[in-house]
This record gives C-alpha cells, structure tokens and sequence, in this order.
C-alpha cells in the first residue's frame, strides 16, 4: 500500500526583515501510513511550520520548496489553490490549539461544523445537521441540541475543543493533523480530549500528525516521534523506546522536567550545542 | 515566630462571582509555599488579592502580622512583598528598556545608588550587562522572565509572590529560571508563594502546598507526601493521575 504523505526535504523559508531569508524548515522528510506521528520540538524548531506547509497555510511571504510533498499520490506542491482548498477541511484538516481564537466567534458551533461539512460534501441541510449533530454526540458531548446553538463563547475550553474536533472530522478526512490540540486546556480536560482523540482516530483509521512541545505526552499518544531542532528532524524514537532517546538534545529535553518525587537540585538545563542546528 | 504571610478566611467576590471562599493559608518565613488547581480555581486570585490586584470582601491578610485591609497597600508593604507574573510578553513595558523597566522601583521607592543595583540585579539573575539597554522585544521569552524576576528583586523584598512563572516558556528554559529562582531564595532566605498548574513544578519548589478547587481550598499537604501518592482527596488524585500523561483506554 502506497503511504498516505510523502515528504521529503521540505523547507520553509521567511524573508528576513534585514535582507536575506530565514529557513524555519530546513529539509524535513517522512512518510505517514494510517498512524499516529508525533512531532516534537521547542518554539522555533519549525515543528508547526512543517504540519502548516502539509495543510497549505503557510503565509504568503513565505516559500514552501519539496523535493516531493504528496498525498494519497496527489502532488501538492504542484496543486493549484483550488485543489488544496478541496483537500484542506476534506480530506486533510487540521486542529488548532485554542479554541478560543480558532473557533468563529460570530457563528454558533452547528454552524460552524454544518458549513465545513457542506464546503466538502453535497449533502442537504437536513442531512448536514443531522451528522453534525451525530459528530458532536461522537465527541461525547451529552446534550448536542443545545451544544448545536451555542456560539463559542459560551462554551468551556474542553467543550470549545471537542466541537473544534467535530468540525475537524465531519467530513471524513484521511490525515489529521492536530497543532497542539489541548496544550490550552487544564490537564484533566486535556486527558478527556485526548481519550476523544484516541478513539475516533482509531475507529475511523486516519493518519495522525500530532504536533507538541510534550515530548512524555507525544510519545505515550503516538506510534513514532520525530524530534525537531532548528528545522531540522534530529531524532525519530519509536515511541515505546524514549528512554533509549540517543540525541542530546532528546535527551536533554527529557531530563529537565521537574518530576513528582524526584530531588534533583539544581535540575539538569540544555546545553545547546551549535553542532546541532548544523 | 510570626507567619511570613496569613490569610484567614478570604473571601474575594467580582460582582456577584465569588472567586474566592473561606480561604485560609499561613506561610511561614523562609518557606516555599505552593498553590495548585486547574483554571478558574482561585489560585491567582489569591496573589492578587494579597497585593491588593482583588477585591477583598471578607477575611484577612496579615503579612509579618501586620494585618492589610481593603486593596490599598503601602509603599512599604511592596518592600516586602513583590510579584512576578505569568506571561513575560505582557508584564514588561514594551517602550521601555530593561534599564529602565529596572529604575522604575527604584524611582517609585526613593532608593539610591540606582546604577549599581541595577547592575547587581541583572548579575543575580544571569543577564550580562549588555542587556541593560535592550527593549523586551529584543528578548527571548526566558530572558525577560529573568527580567521580571530581577525588577521585583531589586527591591529587596522578603515574600515573592510567583504566578505561574514558567507556564510561558519551554522546558528546557523553565529549568533554567526554576534553578535561578531556587537560587535566589537561598541566596537571600526569601520565602515563595507560587501559584502553578503542574505538580510536577510545585513540588520540585515548595515543601508544602494547598489545591484549590472552585475558589476553595480542598486539601493541604506537604510535597513529600505527594510524591509518595499519599493524597487523600478526591480531586487532588485526580490532578495527581492526570499529572502522569495519557494512558490509553482499554
């Protein structure tokens, strides 16, 4: 079976202000089957703009460049803006990390998820009610009539993701790729999401990017994770296998989180090496 | 020995929400104290409302016992107790230098010999004097925290108030500033209050520590107990197995 995303030596480069060109991805290459990936890294390791150039919502200023970036054998880097704008929402979509600033304030959540399933698919109003009211029941929200007409403010962070996942998988994509999606949220809400997240990626089989600064939470959610650093991919763990993590920077970045019931004073801090972004 | 900080009974109400019920904690001197909860719990709120950020409407807060009313606080009430928050791109001036972000205490307190304090200050927390004119744009996010952390040093103050200092920033930047903060506790014998979501930064800073839950305090307990799961409220464990990452169902 071919994979479900190709991609090799992708780059994303930003004019710099002063002249000359800033490359916040410098030749990242994977391939994703139906499974979950994880992408690690710290601010600035280029790890969003690497889920953003797959999606097609890179900024205008900006070059995207692959030496091959295809999906389900559809090239994208050739694709006209029509074909993304098809695929972006359809086939392929994408959860943000707040859904206070990614959900639209002005529109009621049922809207919002009948308008994404209606841009994809020609389904009559009633029939696209009736899924969005099923895909937020899939959630697990326990009164999706009411849920249906609320508008996002007036809906909690855990109940604002929920319906931004509902939104997200209405139409049935193939390839999710999730950009910090409970990185916002208390951190019991945020295993109630992840559990949501867990299941319906399973039961309808996509492929998962998950994009995280969490190295521990990434790698007990996925089935493999690629460590970012300064653009680069600098380690791919299977994600049963983090404590075996060989690049210092993994390494690193597993040692100075302070955990429960351990003394360690001072705790161990990064020492970045400039080998590393090399 | 009095307590570094007391608050009894505190109730703080906006309007008709209460974000703060019967809320009793006492901090003793040279003590890290740590304050626990998910959002909208309070735990800030009781920062605030020791600085006088809240409105108070029942209760009090005493601090070395002398006992502050009301939100008015006097100038040498922020002597002592000073106040580092979350988020470093919202606390710095963004106008202004780290010069002058660190003079404007000084200035506001009348205290002398401004050049060679500031210089100290930013030597405390690991800045090189090269930092001394930059804006906070200029700045990475760890660094301006250390700014943060340096402005309410300067002061001299005994009690620091902590709210989520490190929430903002990267892991491997939260060891840095959470090793520097340790440091300068010990250094100067301060005493903590530090208000945080992760267990795992409250207990690597504070002996003791209280979750909050709703405005209300649910459960007192010491860090070593914690960490041994010696937890005996229902929430605390749930925040104390949420706290351990994702397992999967089934």
């Amino acid at each position: 079976m071919s994979p479900l995303l190709v991609v090799e030596n992708l780059r994303v480069a930003y004019p710099a202000r002063a002249g000359g060109i800033i490359e916040a991805v410098r030749g990242v290459g994977f391939t994703l089957g139906r499974e979950r990936l994880g992408i690690v890294g710290e601010s600035g390791s280029g790890k969003s703009q690497t889920g953003r150039a797959i999606m097609g919502l890179t900024a205008p200023q900006a070059r995207v460049t692959a030496d091959r970036l295809a999906f389900a054998g559809i090239d994208l880097a050739r694709a006209s803006p029509r074909q993304r704008r098809a695929l972006r929402g359809g086939r392929i979509a994408m959860i943000l990390q707040d859904p206070k600033y990614s959900l639209d304030p002005v529109m009621t959540i049922g809207r919002q998820i009948v308008e994404t399933l209606r841009t994809h698919q020609p389904v009559s109003r009633a029939a696209a009610r009736r899924r969005a009211l099923d895909m937020l029941a899939a959630v697990q929200i326990d009164d999706p009539e009411r849920v249906f007409g609320l508008y996002p403010h007036e809906v909690s962070g855990g109940m604002g993701q929920r319906a931004m996942i509902a939104m997200m998988l209405v139409a049935g994509p193939e390839l999710l790729i999730a950009d910090e999606p409970t990185s916002a949220l208390d951190v019991t809400v945020q295993l109630e999401v992840l559990n949501i997240l867990d299941r319906l990626v399973r039961e309808r089989g996509m492929g998962l990017i998950f994009i995280s600064h969490d190295l521990r939470l990434v790698s007990s959610f996925c089935d493999r994770v690629l460590v970012m650093y300064a653009g680069r991919v600098v380690e791919e763990i299977a994600s049963g296998d983090l404590t075996h993590a060989r690049h210092p920077y993994t390494r690193g970045l597993l040692e100075c989180l302070p955990r429960i019931g351990d003394d360690r004073h001072p705790l161990p801090v990064l020492d970045r090496r400039p080998e590393w972004a090399a | 020995m009095t307590d570094a900080l007391r608050v009894d009974r505190l109730g703080v109400a906006f309007d008709h929400f209460h974000a703060l019920r019967d809320v009793s904690i006492r901090v003793a001197r040279g003590e890290s104290f740590g304050l626990v909860g998910e959002s909208g719990s309070g735990k800030s709120t009781l920062l605030r409302a020791v600085v006088g950020l809240a409105p108070i409407t029942s209760g009090s807060i005493a601090v070395d016992g002398e006992v502050r009313a009301g939100q008015r606080r006097s100038r040498a009430f922020f002597r002592k107790v000073q106040m580092v928050f979350q988020d470093p791109y919202g606390s710095l001036h963004p106008r202004q230098t780290v010069d002058r972000l660190l003079l404007e205490p000084l200035a506001v307190h009348g205290i002398d010999g401004a050049e060679a304090r500031i210089r100290r200050a930013l030597d405390e927390v690991g800045l090189g004097p090269s930092f001394r004119f930059r804006y906070p744009h200029q700045m990475s996010g760890g660094q301006r925290q250390r700014v943060a952390i340096a402005r309410a040093l300067i002061l001299e103050p005994e009690i620091l108030l902590l709210d989520e200092p490190t929430s903002a920033l990267d892991a491997s930047v939260q060891a840095e500033v959470l090793n520097l903060l340790e440091q300068v506790r010990r250094d100067r014998g301060l005493t903590f209050v530090m208000v945080s979501h992760d267990l795992g930064v409250v207990t690597h800073m504070c002996e003791r520590l209280v979750t909050m839950r709703h405005g209300r305090v649910v459960e007192m307990l010491t860090a070593a107990a914690l960490a041994t799961g010696a937890v005996s409220n229902a929430y605390t464990q749930e925040l104390l197995r949420a706290s351990k990452g994702f397992v999967r169902a089934g």
